[in-house]
């Protein structure tokens, strides 16, 4: 069912305070959240004896084995028994009954408790299962209907598990590159409501700018997240209405240690990427966290553009490198931070984009729009971590396989 | 090989600590108080209690050890059932063999629990590591919302509809109005259910168990013990208990019960159609159809059409959960898996609280317990019969839907 644009906020009402569902969890069912971080399903599979398994173990049901794999699951299978809550005993969902559950007997031969959208049909029906973040950032199982609906996120229960721009006001942190850009047409064409773009010199005119800042949906702020108080006071005019913030600033340029005297370049790339996200962070989070329940489409997600030179250091690109490293683990804790609230840190590593600071990185490269586009697609499935292209997800391959394997071949 | 027997040992006592919706006591209070009541029934002293059977979930962090110098005692046989609905069967089939080998002369069967306001939202999303993984985060409904897909499967399967266990809820609630402890205390019509709210549909409010304090308990000891002691005691004929059973069903639409009714039946001796009145384990009404089915009183599948034509008081045709079940009297935790097995002691030994099932000599009390994920894990049930009853044995027959396991009303 498509989903009405929500009405204006009655400014006499009480904003919802957020509230998250159970996010308790044993170690070993968090591969599951590891999983569906990345946007995937993954089940338990017996390597032994291929069992697949659910709830997960610490061992295989079936023959002993401990040695479990998680592995991609395509979700088919039946509702065999669903129900609508209209009772809980907790605060979460309390406030939003009637909620939808099903019972699921998957193919693969395991039967899972599942959140069901509203487009499934009464059991017995064919659904597709797949795993989702919910607000309290852990995974959990959707049944979907089998063939894609209209306007399928729009589903009420299932906004509750994404960040979809619809209907969301979102800031933009800069307008002024291609992937700032890219990224602000990406949401307005995801209907998002308004989109803030941010201009750090207002007087200095860049390529395609202009005809971003005409577009109806959308109004240049000045930004400049170098500077402290200009943070502050775009946060005071704007930070209670802001659904969104995705953090397109990046100085980036092209030196090791020894290529180049001096801290210039590393300070400057350290003050946008790594102090620019902690000014925005400690500006804007607060008011993102206190409406993460504002109805409908509240405050739901924060994006840091990073770099998947984060994960290990491109020697070419040293410093730059470095400061994507601090800017991650700055954004390790602003998730935390955030998690009590259920708004989503969603961290984007994405290989080299086609632009000019990359201009001597040979192909593939990444183009803004397909960045832009690998954004708006992880708010909408309600993804954390994103490795857009084909590079990033190679990084991401061998860095998962053997980090240090990663580093050597990177030095050769 | 065929199992012993628990020939020469009685089941005597039947205790009840009164239910109370909440209470600012400790689980350990019900216990206490629990024991105190069974030795002073049978004239005993707390020493002459040799062996302790314990079944609590808020008696945590402490277990049955703990319980013990809690209060006092220095059992040389000490037992912790963690198994909810199914504790009371399977404290009693592990007291009898303790008593019947020796190891123990006197066990005190002990389940209770307290009921603090915040305690059974509590004990929901720390229930079992499955089902905080896997079933509290999906709207935190409990067991209500387990059993609502276990009620919609079985309807969808069987045909069952909302009247089928409306039924049985009307009929334990006559029976609940003559006992004294039951919690409800008002007639319950078949309207009145049927208009009840919904909780976790097709699970309405008059299919919920009420949570609440309380205890029951009861002795295991030789019957020679139990008759220089002047006490009705019960034989055991026989009992089964079943872990996780049918794991591969995709819903729980049968429990382990229908694994073990041959062995229950044939070490019983005696059939479906001998037995004079049901417990069963009912905190939701389609686990009782599940019951009647996989213990044989009709076939697999016949339960909505066994419901239709009984009456389930304790006056009519095949008299069920007599003292109300659970549905009635509330679900005092562990005390929910004890409470059939003490009502069936008060009925054979003539001595019950509330009505009384005319003629009764031997009964079924039927254990189910632990939702630890999507289904039920435990189950257990025991042949009981009174002492001055003579076991019959006649050929067992399936109910063929008119005269077989019928009383007729008198």
């Amino acid at each position: 069912m498509s989903l009405p644009r929500p009405p204006k906020k009655n400014p006499i009402l009480r904003t919802r305070a957020p509230t998250t569902p159970p996010g308790g969890r044993s170690r070993v069912a968090l591969g599951l959240t590891t999983a569906a971080a990345l946007g995937r399903l993954e089940l338990q599979v017996c390597r032994d004896c291929g069992t697949v398994q659910y709830p997960p173990r610490e061992a295989c049901h079936a023959c002993l084995s401990e040695r479990l794999r998680w592995t991609v699951q395509d979700g088919a299978g039946e509702l065999i028994a669903d129900t609508v809550l209209t009772h809980s005993n907790d605060l979460y969902f309390r406030e939003r009954l009637p909620w939808r559950l099903g019972m699921v007997r998957l193919d693969a031969g395991t039967s899972v408790v599942a959140h069901v959208h509203g487009d499934v049909g009464d059991a017995p029906a064919r659904i597709r299962v797949g795993a989702r973040l919910d607000r309290a950032g852990q995974a959990v199982l959707v049944a979907f209907p089998e063939q894609e609906t209209k306007d399928m996120a729009d589903d009420r229960q299932l906004r509750e598990m994404t960040c979809d721009p619809k209907y969301r006001k979102v800031l933009v942190t800069d307008g002024k590159t291609p992937t700032g850009q890219a990224v602000v047409r990406a949401l307005v064409d995801a209907g998002a409501d308004l989109v803030w773009v941010g201009h750090a010199e207002p007087w200095k005119q860049y390529a395609g700018f202009d005809a971003i800042a005409g577009l109806p949906a959308v109004t240049p702020v000045p930004l400049d997240l170098t500077d402290s108080r200009a943070v502050s006071s775009l946060a005071a005019q704007i930070g209670g209405k802001v659904d969104i913030v995705v953090n397109t600033a990046e100085h980036h340029r092209t030196f090791g240690i020894g290529d180049r005297r001096g801290l210039d370049a590393a300070r400057a790339e350290m003050d946008i990427n790594y102090f620019g996200l902690l000014r925005l962070a400690q500006d804007f989070g607060p008011a993102l966290k206190a409406r993460a329940a504002d109805g409908d489409s509240g405050a739901c997600a924060w994006v840091n553009v990073l770099s998947v030179y984060a994960l290990a250091n491109f020697p070419a690109h040293g410093t730059f490198s470095a400061s994507k490293a601090a800017a991650y683990s700055l954004a390790q804790c602003l998730r935390a931070e955030m998690r009590a609230s259920g708004v989503r840190v969603v961290n984007v590593f994405p290989g080299p984009v086609d632009d000019e600071w990359n201009q001597l990185v040979p192909p593939p490269k990444l183009a803004p729009s397909a960045l832009a586009a690998a954004i708006v697609k992880a708010l909408r499935d309600g993804v954390e971590d994103v490795f857009p292209g084909e590079v990033a997800q190679d990084w991401l391959a061998r860095w998962r396989d053997d980090p240090k394997a990663l580093e050597r071949e990177l030095s050769l | 090989m065929a199992r012993a027997n628990y020939d020469g040992v009685v089941a005597c006592v039947p205790v009840t600590v009164p239910y109370v919706r909440h209470s600012i006591r400790g689980a350990h209070w019900f216990l206490a108080r629990a024991l105190r009541e069974l030795i002073a029934t049978a004239g005993l002293a707390k020493s002459d209690v040799d062996g302790l059977c314990v079944s609590s979930f808020s008696l945590a962090p402490d277990t049955a050890v703990g319980l013990t110098q809690h209060l006092g005692m220095s059992p040389r046989w000490l037992d912790h059932i963690p198994m909810g609905g199914a504790s009371g069967v399977v404290a009693l089939r592990r007291a009898a063999r303790a008593v019947q080998a020796g190891d123990a002369d006197v066990v005190a069967c002990l389940a209770g629990d307290t009921n603090h306001v915040e305690s059974f939202r509590l004990m929901l999303g720390n229930f079992s590591q499955f089902a905080r993984d896997a079933v509290y985060p999906y709207g935190a409904g409990g067991p209500n919302a387990s059993f609502a897909f276990l009620t919609a499967a079985y309807m969808r399967t069987y045909g069952a509809t909302r009247e089928d266990f409306g039924r049985l809820c009307v009929a334990q609630r006559e029976n609940a109005l003559a006992f004294p402890h039951a919690l409800m205390k008002k007639p319950l019509t078949l309207d009145a259910y049927l208009a009840a709210r919904a909780v976790a549909a097709p699970i309405h409010l008059f299919d919920c168990v009420m949570p609440c304090a309380g205890a029951e308990a009861f002795l295991v000891m030789t019957a020679d013990r139990a008759k220089r002691l002047g006490l009705p005691g019960v034989r055991i004929l026989g009992t089964i208990e079943r872990h996780n059973a049918f794991p591969e069903d995709p819903i729980q639409l049968r429990g382990g019960w229908a694994m073990d009714i041959d062995d229950l039946y044939a070490q019983a001796g005696v059939g479906p159609e001998d037995i004079d009145f049901l417990q069963t384990y009912d905190d939701y009404p389609v686990i009782s159809l599940m019951q009647i089915e996989d213990l044989g009183f009709c076939a697999k599948g016949d339960g909505p059409a066994f419901v239709r034509r009984h009456t389930f008081t304790n006056d009519g045709s095949f008299p069920m959960n007599t003292s109300g079940g659970q549905l009635s009297v509330g679900q005092a935790g562990a005390a929910g898996g004890y409470l059939g097995l003490v009502e069936a002691l008060r009925q054979l030994t003539g001595r019950p609280l509330g009505s009384t099932v005319p003629d009764a000599r031997i009964g079924l009390a039927s254990g189910f317990g632990m939702i630890n994920y999507d289904r039920g894990l435990c189950s257990g049930a025991a042949v009981l019969a009174g002492t001055s009853s003579t076991t019959r044995s006649k050929p067992r027959a399936p109910d063929t839907g008119s005269t077989a396991a019928v009383r007729s009303a008198p």
